[in-house]
């Protein structure tokens, strides 16, 4: 076990600490040039500097000794105190949906972490029907630590092994998935596992929160419950990212895997449904309303089975024979897929250096209507000609790409870009992974892209897809001010 | 039957107790009770941004002037040492909706909690350790941003991000000296628009801009020496010239204990005049519920004690209270709670005003969202429920002669928090006086307000960096610290300045101006003291403000001296300044018809006066009315150009 004598300290701090025989945790008298202080010696964050001291005060407080100060220290032995969540039993009540709880880490739930200074997950039924005691009312819970790694940790591996996982609950009978994520890539998980999963019998619901729980004006704990809630009671069964409709604590959106992204770096309200309505809202009080009248329907009662796909050919004869009582496991992807986000004065060096490497799928993030600069034609050919599937999103988030408005785009066609619609260049990355994990062939490939899944790419963009008011007019303000944020 | 008179129970139950007013009260019924108190100073400071992002402070809106609404709740969270505070719990059950209106002008999304922090206002920082140092407190090597929860939503994160910057410092009165445990900085916090039922609403312009707090030690002995420290703390802050000034600006939390009591908070006593009534009204409560825990527990133990309580038909039960027959009408719930051997202790005396069941009365209305009137008891000073219908209560409750009840309404929803809300405190009566934060009322008695918050509601700010602050740094700002106020007073005092110009000089911080103007010009101490404290003091009380630079009037009397004009004149030249803060001094001389008269001239004139015929309006004149008549002709040409005390000899 490492030893936390000292934890976090090093160098000259460790040093003093050291000389005076002072542990993390003790109770500790200090002298200083700066006069007397008294507290807890409490661990030191890792990544900050050897010179100082962490103590908290009698009154509750944390401040830092500079040691350059210290003229002597006295330190009496106090217990490390316990961090634990009060864990309680989550209880059983009959008639309340099934739902299974599967951790990825982030903050859904979380404690702090003194190696870092930051927040760590915490996770268990137990600690979470502690947090939450309201999700006791919503279904019968269970959950498991699939793994534990931060948001940005997330890889392709980890989305094999939670389809994989999605597979086990749909032979279980479960009546709803709930994925404990963090938030930054838990739209790339979620457009994953809409191509890993297909044909669900039931709701996957991915949340997160922008706001630890560590935070008394988190989210966390009414995300949870929307997610419970979509999962259990639902009907909507398919992938989706369940996160804030507004800021306030309202009520919150289903939106569907392919189609959603983080748009904001710290809002509550930061998941957008792009170039289309949100698929549902979801309140406490009022559960699931759907707001898009298409959607793959909750499967009660009917048979379950799931099939494992690992190969074109298997996964092609399963389109063909479309049972509706089969739920398909496709946990396939080639990792060596890239995205290039094209800015002007980019140099071909950079693509020279993915087919170097030996990339086999490049995403460009176009400028407009899909375009890169003529001086990336010739290296664009090369890697076509290297067999790199090549597709183009556009950088503006929202919008098609229309290659054939300009010479450009036509140019680019020409040398082998495959313009890639209305899909969202995470959603293309990860899709394009996916393909490449069933065929290299560039029609297969081909085929697998430009077919939709649940709507990655989408025949029409309704008027009402693409929202975003600016402030300072009468009309947007009159809004702002009469409907809460 | 019950025959308790209500009235009477609650005048025996405060001669009992030994209560006396304050006016009356000595340091020996002080020490009686064991009178102990500290204080908490908040004192906003004069920056320009506010401390955690980078809206202005020092902007405020109507409570109607905002751009948006959101909504928001709070949920208590595991703190740092890994337990639940016993506030953040209460204020869970309350259920609220907290509203925060939104100014475009004055919040951001950091306001809101959704953005992070960014850095901490190194102004700010600044000014508070200048303070600090003032204050002669041990500044700490690293300044650790913590978070202090407080669920009431005042604050839209759910905590405060505050941080130490001294600790264990020292402030002289006059008498003795007090230690200070702390000073911190942090944000400030909402302001409360309204507070009904289950929604509280906020405005956000306050929210965010730095302050600092001062915590002295629970070491002042009696109500004016609470008072007398708190005037040195805010005479010592106001001396840095960094501080905000006006309503709201300072405020003081003040913690008050009896002997056997319990360190209670009073918040947001806004002024400090109010301190002496609030901290006697507060101990003399917290001995009045000594006194009821003490009969209470001759009474039954606690463990025996058991609260029972029934749902009132309203067909059967003859209500007549306007609120209780509303409560009806809109189908709310009533409910009769019997409190086993409360007879007697629901009257008995507590503050000026206020019987016992008043602290049932505010933790209704904060725990359980109970607008009041929420309660009544059968021992209402003014009994809205009759007697009869009590009497009928108590049989259906099968309730003894020792008992006491309370009636309650309200929604179904609220119900089971009202009741145990009644619980908890009817068991906290056995202990004594529980733990909790009190509001001052506008008559200095306090009501409920939330349980006290404890150490464990302190969280590390994992958002902010710690800063440290170097030896140079500090020894900087050790260049700007203004020198003590102890010595300043010894110092007005030794000038023979009046001690009643000394609360208008040091609340507005005049000192270093005066003491300019004594040691660069030619003018007596005594003279520019009451120049400031009683002819400005009037001034600024009868135009509510000071128009102009306070150095304009050092420019004034340098002025003055340069046209070597009598300094008798200023005041006069004063009152123009403030009707025309722009006027240049030649000019107002001018509006005073000012015309320089040598010595010889003026006691000439004065002769010349005197030769005339003086006309009597009295029956007996005397030649002091003589003189006095010919000095009120002088007085204007005589202003500026002589003493008028000399000018009156001469004569």
């Amino acid at each position: 076990m490492e030893d936390k004598t000292f934890q976090g300290y090093k160098g000259r701090a460790l040093d003093i600490l050291k000389k005076y025989d002072v542990h993390v945790w003790d109770k500790a008298e200090v002298d200083t040039t700066r006069g007397h202080f008294s507290g807890k010696i409490l661990p030191r964050a890792e990544n900050t500097d050897d010179l100082h001291i962490v103590m908290k005060v009698i009154t509750g407080y944390n401040i830092g000794l500079d040691i350059e100060t210290i003229t002597h220290m006295k330190g009496e032995r106090d217990p490390q105190p316990n961090f634990k969540v009060p864990e309680k039993e989550f209880p059983y009540t009959k008639g309340l949906p099934h739902v299974k709880l599967l951790g990825t880490g982030g903050t859904i739930a979380s404690r702090l972490d003194y190696r870092t200074g930051a927040v760590i997950p915490a996770f268990s039924p137990g600690e979470l029907f502690g947090a939450v005691p309201e999700l006791a009312d919503i279904c019968n819970l269970d959950t498991e630590k699939v793994f534990a790694v931060f948001s940005e940790n997330m890889s392709p591996k980890e989305y094999m092994a939670l389809a994989n996982k999605i597979g086990d609950e749909v032979k279980n009978g479960i009546d709803g998935i709930v994925i404990g994520h963090g938030t930054d890539t838990l739209a790339h998980t979620a457009t994953a596992l809409t191509y890993m999963c297909q044909n669900l019998p039931m709701p996957v619901v991915l949340v997160g929160s922008q706001r630890s729980s560590d935070r008394p004006s988190s989210d966390a704990a009414l995300n949870l419950m929307h997610a419970m809630t979509a999962a259990g009671h639902g009907d909507i069964a398919e992938v989706m990212v369940c996160m804030f409709g507004p800021t306030s604590d309202e009520y919150g959106f289903l939106h569907r895997g392919t189609r959603v992204r983080k748009m904001h770096s710290s809002y509550r309200s930061t998941f957008r449904t792009i170039g289309d309505t949100p698929l549902a809202t979801i309140s406490r009080k009022n559960g699931v309303q759907p707001i898009k009248e298409i959607y793959n329907h909750r499967r009660k009662g009917a048979e379950r089975e799931v099939e494992i796909i690992t190969n074109l050919q298997d996964y092609k004869k399963s389109i063909a024979t479309n049972n509706p009582n089969i739920t398909r496991i496709v946990p396939t992807f080639d990792d060596r897929v890239a995205i290039l986000y094209y800015y002007p004065g980019m140099k071909p060096d950079v693509l020279e250096a993915l087919i170097e490497k030996g990339y086999k799928g490049i995403v460009w993030d176009g400028t407009g209507l899909g375009h890169v600069n003529k001086g990336m034609f010739d290296a664009i050919q090369r890697a076509t000609d290297a067999g790199i599937h090549q597709y183009m999103c556009v950088q503006t988030i929202w919008g098609y790409t229309h290659m054939f408005v300009y010479d450009t785009g036509r140019d680019l066609m020409a040398r082998g870009i495959i313009p890639a619609d209305n899909m969202l260049a995470e959603s293309a990355y990860i899709k394009l992974g996916w393909a490449l994990g069933l065929s290299h062939d560039r029609e297969e490939v081909r085929q697998l892209m430009l077919t939709p899944i649940n709507s990655e790419t989408t025949p029409r963009e309704p008027y009402d897809g693409y929202l975003i008011y600016q402030g300072g007019v009468p009309e947007v303000e009159e809004f702002v001010h009469k409907v809460h944020k | 039957m019950n025959n308790i008179n209500p009235q009477q129970n609650y005048e025996l139950s405060k001669k009992a107790i030994g209560y006396v007013d304050r006016k009356q009260a000595t340091q020996a019924d002080y020490d009686r009770i064991g009178f102990m108190s500290g204080l908490e100073t908040h004192q906003q400071l004069n920056t320009k941004e506010k401390l955690f992002c980078h809206c202005p402070a020092g902007i405020f809106q109507k409570s109607d002037e905002y751009d948006a609404e959101l909504l928001r709740h709070m949920r208590p969270t595991l703190s740092e040492m890994g337990g639940y505070d016993g506030t953040a719990l209460m204020e869970f059950k309350t259920r609220k909706n907290i509203i925060y209106r939104i100014s475009n002008k004055t919040a951001c999304t950091y306001d809101v909690d959704d953005t992070p922090p960014f850095p901490l206002n190194r102004e700010a920082l600044q000014y508070a350790l200048e303070i600090a140092l003032a204050s002669k407190l041990n500044i700490v090597g690293e300044v650790h941003v913590t978070r202090k929860q407080y669920l009431d939503g005042s604050i839209p994160t759910g905590f405060q991000r505050t941080a130490i910057l001294g600790v264990e410092g020292e402030i002289p009165l006059k008498h003795k000296k007090v230690r200070l445990i702390q000073l911190s900085i942090e944000e400030d916090a909402c302001r409360e628009v309204s507070d009904i039922g289950h929604t509280r609403i906020y405005r956000t312009d306050r929210l965010g801009m730095p302050l600092i707090e001062t915590v002295t030690a629970p070491e002042l002995k009696n109500p004016d020496e609470v008072k007398e420290a708190a005037q040195y703390i805010r005479f010592l802050n106001r001396s840095t010239g960094h501080v905000r000034t006006g309503i709201g600006a300072g405020r003081q939390d003040v913690n008050v204990s009896c002997k056997g009591g319990t360190r209670i908070e009073v918040k947001g006593v806004s002024h400090t005049k109010w301190i002496p009534d609030v901290t006697h009204y507060e101990c003399f409560r917290q001995w009045a519920l000594l006194a009821i825990r003490d009969q209470l527990n001759r009474r039954i133990s606690k463990q025996n004690w058991k609260m029972n309580y029934m749902e009132l038909n309203p067909k059967k039960f003859k209500f007549y209270f306007s609120p209780i027959t509303d409560a009806i009408a809109q189908n709310k719930k009533i409910y009769a709670v019997n409190l086993p051997e409360f007879a007697g202790l629901l009257s008995h005396f507590c503050q000026p005003g206020r019987p016992f069941y008043d602290e049932f009365v505010n933790r209704l209305k904060v725990i359980a969202c109970l607008e009041r009137p929420n309660m009544a008891t059968s021992e209402d000073i003014d009994d809205v429920v009759s007697s009869h219908v009590f009497d009928e209560i108590r049989s259906a409750m099968n309730a003894g002669e020792q008992d006491a009840q309370i009636i309650f309404w309200a929604d179904d929803d609220d119900v089971q928090t009202a009741l145990d809300t009644i619980e908890e405190r009817a068991l906290m009566a056995f202990d004594g006086v529980p733990s909790e934060t009190r509001k001052v009322m506008y008559d200095a008695t306090t009501i409920f307000e939330r349980v006290l918050p404890g150490a464990d509601r302190m969280y590390p700010d994992t958002d902010s960096a710690p800063i440290p602050l170097t030896n140079e740094y500090i020894e900087s700002l050790k260049q700007n610290i203004p020198d003590e106020i102890a010595d300043r007073y010894a110092q007005c005092t030794q000038w023979n300045i009046p001690e009643d110009c000394f609360t208008y000089i040091f609340s507005n911080n005049h000192y270093p101006m005066i003491k300019r103007i004594i040691n660069e010009l030619d003018i007596t101490p005594k003279f520019a003291g009451t120049f400031f404290g009683h002819t400005l003091k009037h001034l600024h009380g009868q135009y509510g403000r000071i128009p102009f630079c306070t150095c304009r009037i050092y420019h004034l009397f340098a002025f003055l001296k340069q046209k070597n004009i009598n300094y008798g004149i200023a005041k006069n030249m004063l009152k123009i300044m403030f009707e025309h803060p722009e006027m240049e001094f030649e000019n107002i001389l001018k509006e005073l018809h000012f015309q320089t008269l040598t010595e010889t001239e003026l006691i000439q004139k004065a002769k010349d006066l005197a030769k005339q015929p003086f006309v009597a309006y009295r029956k007996n004149t005397n030649n002091q009315d003589r003189i006095n008549t010919i000095m009120g002709q002088l007085h204007y040409m005589g202003i500026g150009n002589i003493n008028l005390g000399k000018l009156a000899e001469e004569l």
